[in-house]
C-alpha cells in the first residue's frame, strides 16, 4: 500500500514536504502505528512519538487522512474506504495548529500550558482523615467521562477556536480537566476555579463546533463538560 | 571538555509512578529536584496498569489485615522475597494509598463511600486459611492511568522541575565508583548535558521489550538496568520474568487479572474450565506463574484453539453487560480494538505474555542501591549516590513471582520511602561526588560511539533478532541446552551490536539515536537474564525448567546476583527477619 507522510527535519530541510512510501501490509488490517513502524524500518530517520501502543498513553495523536486520531488504535479499515486495500493512500500529517518540531512530532508546549492553567489537581484544605475522604458512588460517577483523558491533544488541535487563540482559549482538553475537578465532591476550590474561567476567552470562545467530540479517541465529550461549566458560571452570576 | 552541567539536590530518572512518587516527596519538602523522562510523564508505562493496587485498607473486609497480605506476598514470591521489605510494603501500604486518595485519585467506590476493592490472584484471608480475599483497590480498570495522572498533577503543584523528552544515557561516577549524576540528551534539540546531583534515583521501569511478545510499552527497554550494568553495578534475580496469563493473542495487549477477579475464567478449545484441574482451590485466581504454566500445558497438550492451536480463551460474557461496562470498560474497548471480540458476547483469545521483571538493581527499603558483597545479609555495601525504585529495583518484594496489584503498591511505597530517606539524608548533609574529565568522557563514550559509526547492521534488524532469541530460548518453560544456545546467540549479538550503524546523525528529535541507545540496554538486560536463567538450576516461581523441575531450597533459597564485571552468577541471602511478625517459613506452594 501507499503511505504519504509529512516530513520535515529542521537540521536539513528548508521546508516541509510529503514523502511517499510503499509498505507491504500483506493485506492485513494493521493499525496505523504498525504501518508507521514498518516505514521506520525502511527509513529510520522518520520521527514520531509512540509508547503504549494500546491507546492509553496519548503519545501518537496525529492527523490521519484529514482526521485527528491515535495511530495505535486506528485500524486501516477505519481510516477511509480503500486504504486497507491499497486503493487509496494513507496520509499522515502532524496534529494541526501546533508548531512542528520534526516530521510528525509537534511542540505541545501551548497545549500543556493551557492544561496547567486550570490548576489540574485536587484542592482541599480541610485536614485529611486517617483513611480516604469518603465519596458516594453517585458522586464518583460524576467523574466518569472526565478523568479518562489521556492528553493526546487530538481535540484541542482540531478546534478552530484553539487555532485562533491557542494562548487565550483554554481549549477542550484543559476545559475537560477543569470540569473534572469542579465535579469532584472532594475538591473545595469551586469558586476560585470558576472565577478564573469568567472572562471572554478562557471558556467562552467555545462555539460548540464539536470537532473535539468527533475526534476524541476515548469517546469523551468536552463540549458537554464545557456546557456544565457554563451553567455553573451562569448560576453563580444570578 | 565542554559539557553543560546542571546541578540539583536530587535527580530522578523516569517519570512513571515510582519516579513521580519519589520526586513529589522531595519537591514537597523544598529540595531542588529534577525529573528526567524520555517521554512526557503521563505517557510512562504505569499508565497501562489496569486492575488496581493491592493493599489491606479494610474496605471490602473490615477485618482485613496487612499481615495476611504479607503472607500472600511471601508465598507468591516462592519464598525468595525479602520478608523485611514485604513487611514494610504491606504495613505502610494503607497510608500510601490513602495519600493517593487525598491527592485526588478517582478510586471507584463502595456504597459506604470507601475505596472499592476487588479480588485478585493469590489473595487470601487469615494466612491462606480463610478463603479468597478482595484486596485490590481500583479505579475501574484504569487504575494506573488514574494514579499516574494524579501524581503528575501533584508534581506540577509542588514545583518538580521536569525535563521531559530527555534521554538518560549513562551514569557518571568518580574513580571510587561513587555516583555523581547522569549524562542525558535532550531529544528535542540533541543537546547533551551532565545532570549533577547528590542523589540519583533510577525509576526507569521494566524491560519487557527484550521479548518479541510483551504487554509492555515500546519504551520499556531496561535503560536503568543497562546503565547500572555498564557502571559495574550488579543486578539481582534477573531470571525471574513474569508471563501474564492474559495477553490478547497476537497483539500482546494486557487484559487485567481483575477480569478473573470479577468472576471471569479461562477455557480451552473444548470449553472446559481447565484451571479447576491445576489449582482446585484458587482455580483462575491462583498465582500468575501457576496460571500461565497451566495455560501453556493446555496449549502444548493440543487443547489450544485457533489456526495454530496456540491460545485459550478468557470467558466474561456470563458477568453481564452492566458489570462489564461499569467495572471493566477499558477491557471491553481493548478487546474490540485488538481482538475484534466483544467480551459481552464472546470470549477473548489470550496467551501468556511477558509482563514484568521481578529482578533488577538490588536495594534496601530506602531504595539505596547495593553492591555485591559476595556474602550474607548485613554485609551489604551501598553504591554511594545511587538509588532505585519501582520495576527497575529489586527490593525484593516480588521474589520469583509478583502478585497482581503489588506493582502499583511497590511504586508508591518505595518511591515514597526513597524520597523520605533522601530528604533526611540531604538535611543531614549528603556528599556531592565530583567526576574528573575522564569520568565524564567515559560516560559519554557510548553515545560518541553511535554518533561516529560509519557502517554496520541496522538497529531494527538486530533488535528483532534479540527479541526472538529471548522469546525462543528463555520463555515460560526453559531447558539447559536450549538456554545455552541462547547464551551463545546473545554473545554474537553483543559483537554485532557493538559494530552496528546509526545512519541518522541529526540533532532534532532524532528517535533513531534513542532507539540505538535503547538497543544497548536491551542487550544488557537480555544477557543478564540469560546467564541468570541458565545458572539457576531449579524451578521456582516464574523460572520453570524441564531439566530441573523441582524447587531446590537447599541450594537456591536465595537471590541470584549477576556481576557485570566477571559475568558470573553469585548468590545472596534472602531476608527472613521481619521486624514485627514471625518469619514465614518456606512451605510447598499450592493454590
Amino acid at each position: 500500500m501507499k503511505v504519504s507522510i509529512y516530513r520535515y527535519n529542521p537540521d536539513t530541510d528548508r521546508e516541509p514536504s510529503m514523502k511517499e512510501y510503499e509498505v507491504d501490509t500483506q493485506g492485513k488490517d494493521l493499525m496505523v502505528l504498525d504501518v508507521l513502524n514498518l516505514v521506520k524500518e525502511q527509513d529510520p530517520s522518520m520521527a514520531y512519538r509512540r509508547s503504549c501502543r494500546e491507546g492509553v498513553c496519548g503519545s501518537d495523536g496525529m492527523n490521519i487522512n484529514g482526521k485527528n486520531g491515535l495511530a495505535c488504535i486506528t485500524p486501516l479499515s477505519e481510516v477511509a474506504p480503500g486504504v486497507k486495500e491499497g486503493k487509496k493512500p494513507l496520509v499522515l500529517r502532524p496534529l494541526p495548529g501546533l508548531p512542528v518540531i520534526r516530521d510528525l512530532v509537534v511542540d505541545m508546549t501551548m497545549f500543556y500550558n493551557q492544561y496547567e492553567k486550570v490548576q489540574p489537581y485536587l484542592q482541599n484544605d480541610t485536614p485529611a482523615p486517617a483513611i480516604e475522604r469518603l465519596q458516594t458512588p453517585e458522586d464518583r460517577a460524576k467523574l466518569d467521562g472526565l478523568y479518562e483523558c489521556i492528553l493526546c491533544a487530538c481535540c484541542s488541535t482540531s478546534c478552530p477556536s484553539f487555532w485562533w487563540n491557542p494562548e487565550k482559549f483554554l481549549g477542550p482538553a484543559a476545559l475537560l480537566q477543569s470540569y473534572r475537578f469542579l465535579a469532584d465532591s472532594r475538591d473545595e476550590a469551586t469558586e476560585e476555579r470558576l472565577s478564573r474561567l469568567d472572562d471572554p476567552f478562557s471558556l467562552f470562545r467555545c462555539h460548540g463546533i464539536m470537532n473535539c467530540v468527533s475526534v476524541c479517541p476515548k469517546g469523551l465529550n468536552p463540549t458537554r463538560a464545557i456546557g456544565h461549566i457554563r451553567s455553573m458560571l451562569l448560576e453563580r452570576g444570578v | 571538555m565542554s559539557i553543560r552541567t546542571i546541578t540539583f539536590d536530587a535527580i530522578v530518572v523516569g517519570g512513571g509512578g515510582a519516579g513521580m512518587r519519589a520526586s513529589l516527596q522531595m519537591a514537597q519538602s523544598g529540595f531542588k529536584t529534577a525529573l528526567i523522562s524520555k517521554v512526557f510523564p503521563t505517557r510512562s508505562h504505569t499508565v497501562s496498569a489496569q486492575g488496581g493496587i493491592t493493599c489491606a485498607i479494610a474496605s471490602a473486609d473490615p477485618n482485613d489485615d496487612w499481615r495476611w497480605h504479607m503472607y500472600d506476598t511471601v508465598k507468591g514470591s516462592d519464598y525468595i522475597g525479602d520478608q523485611e521489605a514485604i513487611e514494610y510494603m504491606c504495613q505502610v501500604g494503607p497510608e500510601a494509598v490513602f495519600e493517593l486518595d487525598h491527592m485526588g485519585l478517582p478510586f471507584s467506590r463502595t456504597e459506604e463511600g470507601r475505596i472499592y476493592q476487588r479480588p485478585f490472584g493469590g489473595q487470601s484471608k487469615n494466612f491462606g486459611e480463610g478463603g479468597q480475599a478482595a484486596r485490590t483497590c481500583a479505579a475501574a480498570d484504569r487504575t494506573g492511568h488514574a494514579l499516574l495522572h494524579t501524581l503528575y498533577q501533584q508534581n506540577l503543584k509542588n514545583g518538580t522541575q521536569f525535563y521531559n523528552e530527555w534521554y538518560a544515557v549513562d551514569l557518571v561516577k568518580d574513580a571510587d565508583d561513587n555516583v555523581c549524576g547522569v549524562i542525558a540528551i535532550s531529544i528535542e534539540t540533541g543537546e547533551t548535558v551532565f545532570f549533577k546531583a547528590k542523589a540519583t534515583v533510577f525509576a526507569t521501569g521494566g524491560a519487557g521489550r527484550i521479548y518479541s511478545s510483551t504487554t509492555n510499552a515500546l519504551i520499556n527497554t531496561g535503560d536503568g538496568v543497562g546503565m547500572a550494568l555498564r557502571a559495574g553495578v550488579p543486578v539481582q534475580d534477573m531470571e525471574m520474568w513474569q508471563f501474564h496469563p492474559t495477553g490478547i493473542a497476537g497483539a500482546g495487549t494486557l487484559v487485567t487479572e481483575g477480569c478473573r477477579g470479577e468472576g471471569g475464567y479461562l477455557i480451552n478449545k473444548d470449553g472446559e474450565r481447565f484451571m479447576e484441574r491445576y489449582a482446585p482451590n484458587a482455580k483462575d485466581l491462583a498465582s500468575r506463574d501457576v496460571v500461565a504454566r497451566s495455560m501453556m500445558m493446555e496449549i502444548l497438550d493440543g487443547r489450544g484453539d485457533g489456526p495454530d492451536g496456540d491460545y485459550v480463551y478468557l470467558k466474561l460474557d456470563h458477568l453481564g453487560e452492566e458489570v462489564l461496562h461499569s467495572r471493566l470498560p477499558g477491557i471491553c474497548e481493548l478487546s474490540i480494538t485488538f481482538a475484534q471480540v466483544d467480551p459481552v458476547k464472546e470470549p477473548i483469545p489470550v496467551v501468556p505474555t511477558c509482563h514484568y521483571m521481578m529482578g533488577g538493581i538490588p536495594t534496601n527499603v530506602n531504595g539505596q542501591a547495593l553492591k555485591f558483597s559476595g556474602g550474607h545479609e548485613g554485609e551489604d555495601q551501598f553504591v554511594n549516590g545511587l538509588f532505585a525504585v519501582g520495576e527497575v529495583a529489586c527490593v525484593s518484594v516480588h521474589g520469583a513471582n509478583r502478585l497482581g496489584g503489588n506493582s502499583l503498591l511497590d511504586l508508591v511505597v518505595f518511591g515514597r520511602a526513597a524520597g523520605l530517606h533522601i530528604e533526611e539524608a540531604l538535611r543531614q548533609g549528603m556528599t556531592q561526588y565530583e567526576p574528573s574529565e575522564e569520568d565524564l568522557e567515559r560516560a559519554l563514550s557510548r553515545v560518541n560511539r553511535w554518533n561516529e559509526s560509519q557502517d554496520g547492521e541496522s538497529v531494527s534488524s538486530l533488535r528483532k533478532e534479540l527479541q526472538s532469541t529471548m522469546q525462543n530460548h528463555f520463555g515460560v518453560f526453559r531447558k539447559g541446552d536450549l538456554m545455552e544456545e541462547g547464551v551463545q546467540k546473545l554473545a554474537k549479538l553483543r559483537e554485532r551490536i557493538a559494530n552496528a550503524h546509526l545512519e541518522d546523525k541529526s540533532q532534532s528529535f532524532n528517535t533513531a539515536r534513542v532507539e540505538a541507545l535503547e538497543l544497548d540496554n536491551l542487550l544488557e538486560v537480555a544477557e543478564a537474564t540469560a546467564l541468570a536463567a541458565s545458572g539457576r538450576t531449579e524451578s521456582r516461581g516464574a523460572h520453570s525448567r524441564y531439566d530441573f523441575p523441582d524447587r531446590d531450597d537447599e541450594n537456591w533459597l536465595c537471590h541470584s546476583v549477576f556481576d557485570p564485571k566477571s559475568k558470573k552468577l553469585g548468590k545472596r541471602d534472602v531476608n527472613f527477619k521481619p521486624k514485627t511478625v514471625d518469619t514465614f517459613q518456606p512451605k510447598i506452594r499450592t493454590y
